[in-house]
């Protein structure tokens, strides 16, 4: 059983309450208490029916005013899988949530009302699963009870959704007629819908492949601990820890490590359990190294002749997640793998508009929830790659010095 | 492992934790891991020795000890501390009570001044980051929660104000008197542990396992009739064959009925659970729909 990861994002008017509600009930993750809770607030609201949003929006303003306001993370599983949803609020005010729930996510779930077609909203949350570069993207077209399982109705959206992706980079999308509140669909193939010949949604969740979605060929390891027993048993051991970022490690390899330079080779590769033959992302490993050379947190063990960049100047997407505004000649701290510096934006390319994809070159700043592309000058060179080739040596986090507040996400555009 | 280069889900979580434990080590001065006895924290502490090995743990471990203890778990506790080789710092709140820096409420439960001690003893010993073993899946306000859970000079909770969390870049800033609460198992579920008490072979306090107890019938609740749990007028005592799901304070955490007496019976029945966890065993969260976010707000994990 492997774990699968995926985000969904929409209001409580698309069905998307609903829908996890349902995937929930009906793989049995929904428990008596919970849903004894959930009657219970239902009928003290006065709503007539079971209000299955209260089953995920836990915190006190959420159930006062009605909407999600933060990530919430819930957890099911079938024979064949776990799955970790992070269930984020889909209004343009929460991108940041959206952004950091899709940061993690190998897959996800975008929810159309099939009566109203595809929204700008729709289209957002797609933009920004593609702009996170979740593998794989799945398009539930709800409702469909609605529009008396209309064919004409689901191909209409999928044209119309089809035709806006051709302008994104989407790797992997389905599209799926559904109805949460019917069950069509959802857990098994709906017979309202002959028409349709695709997996229900959850065979296609239980299904996806997402092994081949890490990046099994450029060997990254952000070395992230130093382990020096000290003790008389392990005098001289000398591991370097950390959690593989890409490709396959093997004891005998030769290896760089960054950014000194410095060649050997792969002495073992060990884990509290015995050492092992091979490592891969995302094991949690310690690597010995055949020579004595300097490596400490923050540097980086790849190959000889697959490197990645070792740079001071960084091109990148920037989700900004402060009320205070980007603006070029701000000073931050930058988080990158395991390694930490300062930056300053040297400049702001353009603001984009995340619901016309129109780029904003006059942009002097970049406010809350805004994406734009920047330009960073870092105090230390950072050893990062394109995010779209590796979202772990890709993806990095500016905070304010401040305020200690993570202020922005950002993913490298090409790294030279 | 298997040859497609994919972790199982175990491995995954195993994997995640582990990470987490080394980044919190690597960027604190003083990180401590809650140590109780119970599952989660024992969960813990052999993540915490993988992380290091062949290192030993690199901090110490603290023990909130609300004086309401079941006597087969503190036993437990103080043999895997000096097993493991690490050092317990014990924070007592009958000591707390005693010198009278808190009051016990009038029904004599110990949960919510649990808090000010725990606060006091993190100050005393200038820790700033300290692993706690919640999971997302125990409660409406976990599910919204970091694994970095930033915390004021108060020890606060701000759930509308927390840090963004992207990829596994994990933002551990803080000024003086401020603290990070680190939550390695946080996308682990019942199952999970239980699957990992079982790969791990870890032993646990007998407790989790199916023996006969005195209890009696509060609210719905089986409790153990004992020293600070004493029933009233009306509940009646009997011996049932119960296991504790959770370990906590003994005045507040219930057993369930459960012939599970071995590792794979536990499973078994966890997964075929309809109830939660808490709230199956737990009569603090049981107050209001948001009880756990109020007492997370005071600086509770």
């Amino acid at each position: 059983m492997d774990i699968l990861r995926l985000a969904t994002a929409g209001s409580v008017d698309d069905g998307k309450s609903t829908l996890i509600g349902r995937l929930l009930y009906d793989t049995k993750s929904v428990f008596t208490d919970q849903i004894e809770s959930v009657e219970r607030a239902s009928r003290d609201r006065g709503d007539d029916y079971v209000n299955l949003a209260l089953l995920t929006d836990g915190l006190r303003a959420e159930r006062e005013q009605g909407i999600t306001i933060d990530v919430a993370y819930r957890y099911f599983a079938t024979p064949r899988r776990k799955f970790i949803v992070a269930d984020t609020p889909g209004h343009i005010q929460y991108t940041r949530n959206m952004v950091t729930g899709a940061s993690t996510a190998d897959l996800a779930l975008i929810l159309v009302d099939a009566r109203k077609g595809l929204l700008e909203q729709s289209r957002r949350h797609a933009f920004l699963a593609t702009l996170l570069h979740v593998p794989h993207l799945v398009l539930c077209v709800n409702k469909m009870d609605l529009v008396d399982y209309s064919e004409a109705v689901f191909e209409q959206i999928r044209a119309d959704f089809t035709q806006f992706a051709a302008k994104l980079d989407v790797g992997d999308l389905t599209v799926i007629p559904v109805s949460a509140l019917v069950g069509d669909n959802i857990v098994t193939r709906s017979t309202a819908m002959s028409w349709y010949e695709g997996p229900s949604l959850l065979h296609h969740l239980e299904n996806v492949h997402v092994a081949s979605d890490r990046n099994l060929i450029d060997v990254r390891f952000p070395v992230q601990y130093v382990i020096r027993p000290q003790s008389d048993l392990h005098r001289d051991y000398r591991g370097y820890a950390g959690q593989v970022a890409g490709g396959i490690l093997k004891p005998g390899d030769e290896v760089m490590v960054l950014p000194s330079g410095f060649t050997t080779t792969i002495r073992s590769i060990e884990t509290a359990d015995g050492p092992v033959e091979e490592a891969f992302p995302s094991m949690s490993v310690t690597i010995r190294l055949t020579d004595e050379i300097d490596v400490s947190r923050g540097d980086m063990i790849c190959r000889v002749n697959n490197a990645p960049a070792v740079t001071q100047d960084i091109d990148a997407m920037v989700c900004w997640m402060d009320d205070a505004p980007l603006r070029p000649g701000q000073k931050l701290a930058i988080k990158h793998t395991t390694r930490s510096a300062r930056a300053m934006v040297k400049d702001l390319h353009y603001r984009l508009d995340i619901n016309s994809l129109h780029r904003d070159m006059a942009a002097d700043h970049l406010g809350l929830n805004d994406i734009g592309r920047v330009r960073l000058r870092t105090t230390q060179p950072l050893l990062c790659d394109e995010y779209k080739r590796n979202r772990s040596t890709g993806g990095f986090v500016l905070i304010d010095e401040a305020t200690n507040r993570t202020v922005g996400a950002g993913m490298v555009n090409e790294a030279r | 492992m298997s040859r497609n280069y994919q972790l199982t889900q175990l491995e995954t979580l195993e994997s995640e934790a582990i990470y987490i434990f080394r980044e919190v080590a690597a960027e604190f001065e003083r990180p401590v891991l809650l140590f109780s006895g119970g599952k989660d924290s024992i969960v813990m502490l052999r993540l915490a020795q993988k992380a290091f090995h062949p290192a030993r743990i690199p901090f110490s471990v603290m023990h909130v000890d609300t004086g309401h203890n079941f006597p087969e778990v503190l036993e437990f506790r103080d043999r895997r501390v000096a097993e493991v080789g690490v050092q317990l710092v014990v924070a007592s709140v009958q000591e707390a009570l005693d010198r009278g820096f808190v009051q016990a409420p009038p029904d004599g439960t110990r949960n919510r001044i649990q808090t000010p001690v725990l606060l006091e003893a993190l100050e005393k010993h200038q820790f700033t980051a300290v692993f706690g073993g919640a999971r997302r899946d125990e409660d409406k306000a976990r599910a919204k929660e970091r694994v970095y859970s930033f915390r004021d000079e108060f020890g606060q909770w701000d759930p509308k104000n927390q840090r963004p969390e992207l990829w596994n870049l994990y933002n551990g800033r803080i000024h003086l008197g401020e603290s990070i609460r680190v939550f390695p198992l946080s996308n682990w579920t019942e199952l999970d542990i239980w699957q990992y008490i079982e790969q791990e072979r870890l032993e646990l306090p007998s407790i989790y396992y199916a023996h006969e107890r005195t209890v009696f019938d509060r609210n719905g609740m089986l409790y153990a009739a004992n020293e600070y749990c004493v029933p009233k007028a009306g509940e009646e005592t009997f011996t049932a064959t119960v296991r504790y799901r959770t370990v906590g304070d003994a005045s507040l955490t219930a057993a369930v009925l459960s012939d599970a007496d071995t590792v794979a019976k536990v499973i078994d029945e966890v997964a075929s659970t309809r109830i939660t966890e808490r709230g199956a065993t737990r009569g603090d969260d049981k107050f209001s729909e948001a009880a756990m976010e109020d007492r997370k707000r005071e600086g509770y994990f």
